[in-house]
């Protein structure tokens, strides 16, 4: 269990790094906390010839506070999040969420914008930040472009990152002070991946109300439609119409009973953690 | 002086290098010269090996089974009429029997470049059909793994004792129960450097064993070897559990590569080899009847137990551990007079299984205390009432059971009260009526148990394996400086020994346990011993330390005596000192008398000196028995799954404890291992034969977290025929918390209808049960 052989750089610029990611006679893989790509690359289930490490990125460590959003740069680790050294615009549900991430130890390492990027449907930034409306920011050599999260995942491990982009930050709405929010997973143990989760955002002032069922086996499935998760009802637990979930869920390939039972189960706890704040 | 002897609350002595991160790990050993060993392993389950093709540029550094002339194949017979013999070659030679078994070793410089040529290793196999399924390979038409056998069964038994006479009981339940297969997870894996010292003309073998001696034996029979060129050292281990208990193909492959290659050779197990491939254990399916009277008295138990043993028959413990242990401990600590168990020791495509902490036990718990709980439902009474008719009383002691286990000592009843009363049923009860705020179901469960540990001659000259535990040796050496030597065959890997023995000395020398010394995991340095298994180190160690001490004391005796001028028998050793009628010398002064100043030593002394090695053992060995009931309170959320345990008790008789803090320790360890059987741990496996689980990601351990704080009691009645009354307990904190916690679960889940009987208890499977319940409408 030990990875082959790879070379090692770690630019300190964002240009240098795009050099380096579009070089296209090699594999190349960037970098950014480990905790997932670490792991992977002792399994050698990824195999790079150069591992391109981004944490000496100044400008991927930067905030920049926006009159309608927060900026937080890719390489923020959960355990910045989670201890309060990032400006908080979403009262506190970061915070909750990078605080139920793994172990302290990965928190520590662990990166907002790898955890995107890495794509791992169980990770709980992409159910969080998909409910709270956040977009990823990614950069290449040809420019810039936002993306909402839940369209930058394609499928396990699949985004529609092109070689050499990297996804620099993760822009997320400030949201107003009526603001309510639910996150619920349910996993086996402490620290380990969720196998359901349910999120919840309903911003009354800016009449947003986005539900997220995640920890899918592929890309969050994000509910804005609220006439239908409602019947038309105000958005409470027990006004969840379970008929549309499950219709959406297999929609979405989820045809199993029980996953079906459990994933409802969490989107309506996280939907009356919202209702009780 | 501080209270150090038998029964003294003493922090570990081996805890200062431990937790400062000084131990020493065979993956922590340098030697000049040294490579790495990566493995080529078999990607499938079945197959015929057509070929094994090395790449051309490292011709040299890749050896497999047509290299290895003169190994023998690891062969662990048993002695049992009918048992069918495997045969493991180091390397495997026609057939491939499992995923993960050795095809080809790679040597390099680096384990991660020995990995790149294990991985240009050109395999060509003939796949055949994986017997995946234990109960589906008892079949006539299952695709057979040794041909030669015409059937894929190790061993069948049968024990019946008037099973005809309950057939006719009131209440008769039937379970299917099922233990998955797990991981033993100790910290370190397997670890070997091996290495041939040209001067001593000897193969030496650094590896992580709980057995070193029985690794020598095993060595020296594969490699053609006589003992005495085999020293097999056991540094720092970080756990043991039964895994390092068991020589394996890869030892005999290092051992050989080292003769042939002139420098030292490592491999050390990753985390994937370590789960997918060896440390497998546990997996047993029941078909389970109890017969009951209407008032719950239990009149029989009617079993058919099948344990799936995987490819091969494990060094030395054999393929027919689990299942012959099966039937004769099944019936517990429990008294009733009809009984029938029928095993099976099944051969099938995965790896071996070996024995986990507990070993049978942990399964014929479950299986059994399942049954009683469902005869209590049936009977319309309280579990512990079910438990309480057939507990064996204190005044049946020593009471011989229905497959002739001579329990020692106990009473077994008030265990199972204590634990009711600590547990507080009834207020566990009344807030089963009052329901839950968050809507989650409440429920208690308990088990009770009983561990033959330290069984010796008398049991295993019986089964005929490659190991029978004869007379345990110690040696007790005095310094010069007056300090003690304790050197033992038996290993420590975190129970404490190197603590717990010294206090054994230190209670019949006097000696102050700073100055005592416990040597092991050396062959070279130590006597002879099968090494540390079946909970025997306090009972067997400390025994055999105990009368090396009391013949060494006999020894000093005679010269102090001298030295004080009055006769060897007015004098007695107390305290470090030999003490007279007028006066009294220390044993330091007579240590040093006897290597420094021999001048002044009487005229007829012990001229064996200040060092005794004696054998131990205790008479009748049949083993001590421990016993234990737990209790325990869960939260159930019926609607994801999930279980939470809110209280657990533990009301254990360890008989004399040596040191009770060290006995806490191994009853919370085992605890967390069975929390772990219980609630996480499953390898499963595919149809192909293919373990799914090959990192902690999909092999769940219970966390901190998961543990929960617990309530100790312990009862210590003495054993009657060993040292200070000591019983071995090692294992039993294992035994019982997979029956305890699923008693709760189904207790809780009592007003939906739902049982489970297969462990783990997953979210998944809870949730099954319950629309299974609900199905059929009870």
């Amino acid at each position: 269990m030990k990875p082959v052989r790879f070379a090692y750089e770690r630019p300190t610029d964002l240009a240098a790094a795009f050099a380096l990611g579009r070089r296209e006679d090699i594999a190349v893989k960037f970098l950014a906390g480990g905790q997932s790509l670490g792991p992977m690359l002792n399994l050698r289930l990824i195999q790079p010839e150069l591992v391109v490490d981004i944490t000496a990125i100044a400008e991927l460590k930067h905030i920049e506070e926006k009159p309608e959003s927060i900026v937080l740069g890719s390489c923020i680790t959960h355990a910045d999040i989670e201890d309060g050294r990032v400006p908080d615009v979403t009262s506190a549900a970061l915070r909750r969420v990078a605080c139920g991430i793994a172990y302290r130890a990965v928190r520590n390492r662990g990166t907002i914008g790898g955890s995107v990027a890495h794509a791992d449907p169980a990770a709980d930034w992409l159910s969080a930040l998909a409910a709270l409306g956040a977009s990823a920011i990614v950069k290449g050599e040809s420019g810039q472009r936002g993306i909402a999260i839940e369209d930058l995942i394609v499928g396990v491990f699949e985004t529609t990152l092109k070689p050499g982009e990297i996804v620099t930050g993760v822009e997320i709405p400030r949201q107003s002070r009526a603001a309510r929010w639910g996150y619920y997973k349910a996993s086996r143990k402490t620290g380990e991946f969720a196998h359901a989760i349910g999120a919840f955002m309903h911003d009354p002032e800016r009449s947003v109300c986005r539900a997220v069922i995640g920890a899918t086996g592929s890309k969050p499935i994000v509910l804005t439609d609220m006439q239908e998760l409602f019947v038309g009802r105000v958005p409470k637990p027990e006004a969840m119409s379970v008929q549309f979930v499950r219709q959406m869920m297999g929609a979405r390939g989820m045809g199993d009973d029980i996953e079906q039972k459990i994933h409802l189960a969490v989107l309506r706890r996280a939907i009356a953690q919202a209702h009780a704040s | 002086m501080k209270e150090q002897g038998v029964g003294a609350r003493l922090l570990r002595k081996e805890d200062d290098r431990f937790m400062r991160g000084r131990g020493q790990y065979v993956a922590d050993l340098r030697f000049a010269g040294m490579k790495d060993v990566a493995f080529v392993r078999s990607p499938v389950a079945h197959a015929r090996i057509r070929s094994v093709q090395p790449p051309e540029t490292h011709r040299h550094a890749v050896f497999t089974a047509a290299d290895l002339s003169g190994v023998k194949a690891i062969r662990a017979v048993t002695t049992i009429k009918g048992f069918k013999p495997s045969e493991q070659p180091p390397l495997a030679t026609d057939k491939v029997r499992y995923v993960g078994e050795l095809l080809a070793m790679c040597v390099a410089p680096t384990r991660a470049e020995a990995e790149d040529i294990a991985a240009a290793v050109v395999l060509d196999l003939d796949e055949l059909p994986a017997v995946h399924d234990m109960l589906a390979a008892r079949d006539q038409q299952s695709v057979l793994l040794h041909e030669q056998w015409g059937d894929n069964i190790f061993l069948e038994s049968l024990v019946e004792i008037d099973i005809e006479k309950a057939l006719d009981a009131p209440i008769k339940v039937t379970r299917e129960v099922r233990t998955s297969r797990q991981c033993m997870a100790p910290i370190e894996g397997r670890a070997v450097v091996a290495m041939w010292d040209t001067r001593l003309e000897q193969l030496t073998v650094y590896s992580a064993c709980q057995m070193p001696h029985i690794v020598r034996t095993g060595l020296a029979e594969c490699l053609g070897l006589d003992e005495g060129q085999v020293r097999v050292v056991s540094p720092d281990v970080g756990g043991g559990f039964g895994y390092k208990g068991i020589l394996l193909a890869e030892e005999v492959c290092l051992g050989w590569l080292a003769m042939q290659c002139g420098h030292p050779v490592r491999w050390i197990e990753d985390r994937r080899e370590h789960l997918t491939a060896n440390a497998n254990c546990r997996e047993h399916y029941y078909r389970i009847t109890g017969y009951a009277d209407r008032d719950g008295t239990l009149r029989g138990i009617d079993c058919e137990a099948t344990v799936d043993s995987g490819a091969y028959s494990a060094y030395p413990f054999s393929a027919c551990l689990e299942a012959a242990q099966v039937a004769s401990i099944l019936p517990g600590p429990y008294d009733f007079p009809a009984y029938r168990c029928r095993t099976f020791s099944v051969a099938t495509d995965k790896c071996p299984i070996l024995p986990y902490r507990g070993v049978a036990r942990t399964g014929v718990c479950f299986a059994l205390e399942l049954v009683l709980d469902a005869i209590a439902r049936e009977a319309g009474i309280e579990p512990y009432a079910v438990r309480e008719k057939i507990l064996v009383k204190r005044a049946q002691m020593p009471f011989t059971n229905i497959t002739r286990k001579y329990f020692d000592s106990g009473d077994y009843p008030e265990s199972l009260r204590r634990a009711v009363a600590a547990i507080d049923l009834e207020a566990v009860r009344a807030r089963q009526r009052r329901g839950e705020p968050d809507g989650r179901l409440i429920g208690v469960g308990l088990a009770t148990y009983c561990e033959q540990a330290a069984h010796g001659t008398s049991v295993y000259h019986g089964w005929g394996i490659p190991m029978v535990p004869g007379f345990e040796q110690a040696t007790a050496r005095l310094t010069p400086d007056g300090g003690l030597e304790l050197r033992v065959g038996v290993h420590s890997h975190g129970q404490g020994l190197e603590t717990s023995l010294a206090q054994v000395a230190h209670e019949v020398l006097g000696v102050d346990v700073e100055k005592i010394k416990v040597v092991h995991g050396d062959t070279a340095l130590t006597p002879y011993s099968t090494g540390t298994w079946g909970s025997r180190c306090a009972v067997m160690a400390g025994g055999a330390v105990s009368v090396a001490c009391k013949e060494l004391a006999k020894r000093a005796a005679k010269v102090g005596a001298q030295l004080l001028q009055t006769d060897a028998d007015k004098v007695s050793v107390r305290g470090g000192e030999v003490i007279g009628p007028r006066g009294s010398i220390t044993l330091k002064e007579i240590a040093a008398t006897w290597y420094l100043k021999p001048q002044n030593l009487p005229p007829d002394v012990d001229m064996g000196g200040m060092e005794a090695t004696i054998g131990y053992r205790p008479k009748p060995d049949t083993g001590t028995f421990s016993y234990a009931t737990h209790a325990a309170v869960v939260a159930v959320d019926a609607e994801i799954g999930g279980v939470e345990i809110l209280d657990y008790v533990v009301v254990e008789d360890g008989g004399k404890l040596i040191n009770p803090m060290i006995v806490d320790g191994q009853i919370l360890g085992g605890l967390a291992q069975g929390i772990g059987t219980a609630l996480y741990e499953e390898m499963p496996f595919d149809s192909a034969g293919q373990p799914l689980a090959s990192t902690f990601a999909d092999y769940l351990l219970p966390g901190p977290t998961e543990v929960p704080s617990v309530k100790i009691d312990h009862m210590e009645t003495l054993a009657p025929h060993t040292e200070f009354g000591v019983k071995g307990l090692g294992e039993g904190g294992a035994i019982p918390p997979p029956a305890t916690i699923a008693n709760a679960i189904n207790d809780a889940l009592r007003p939906l209808g739902a049982e489970l009987t297969i462990s783990p208890i997953t979210p998944r499977r809870i949730l099954e049960a319950i629309e299974h319940a609900g199905r059929s409408g009870t």
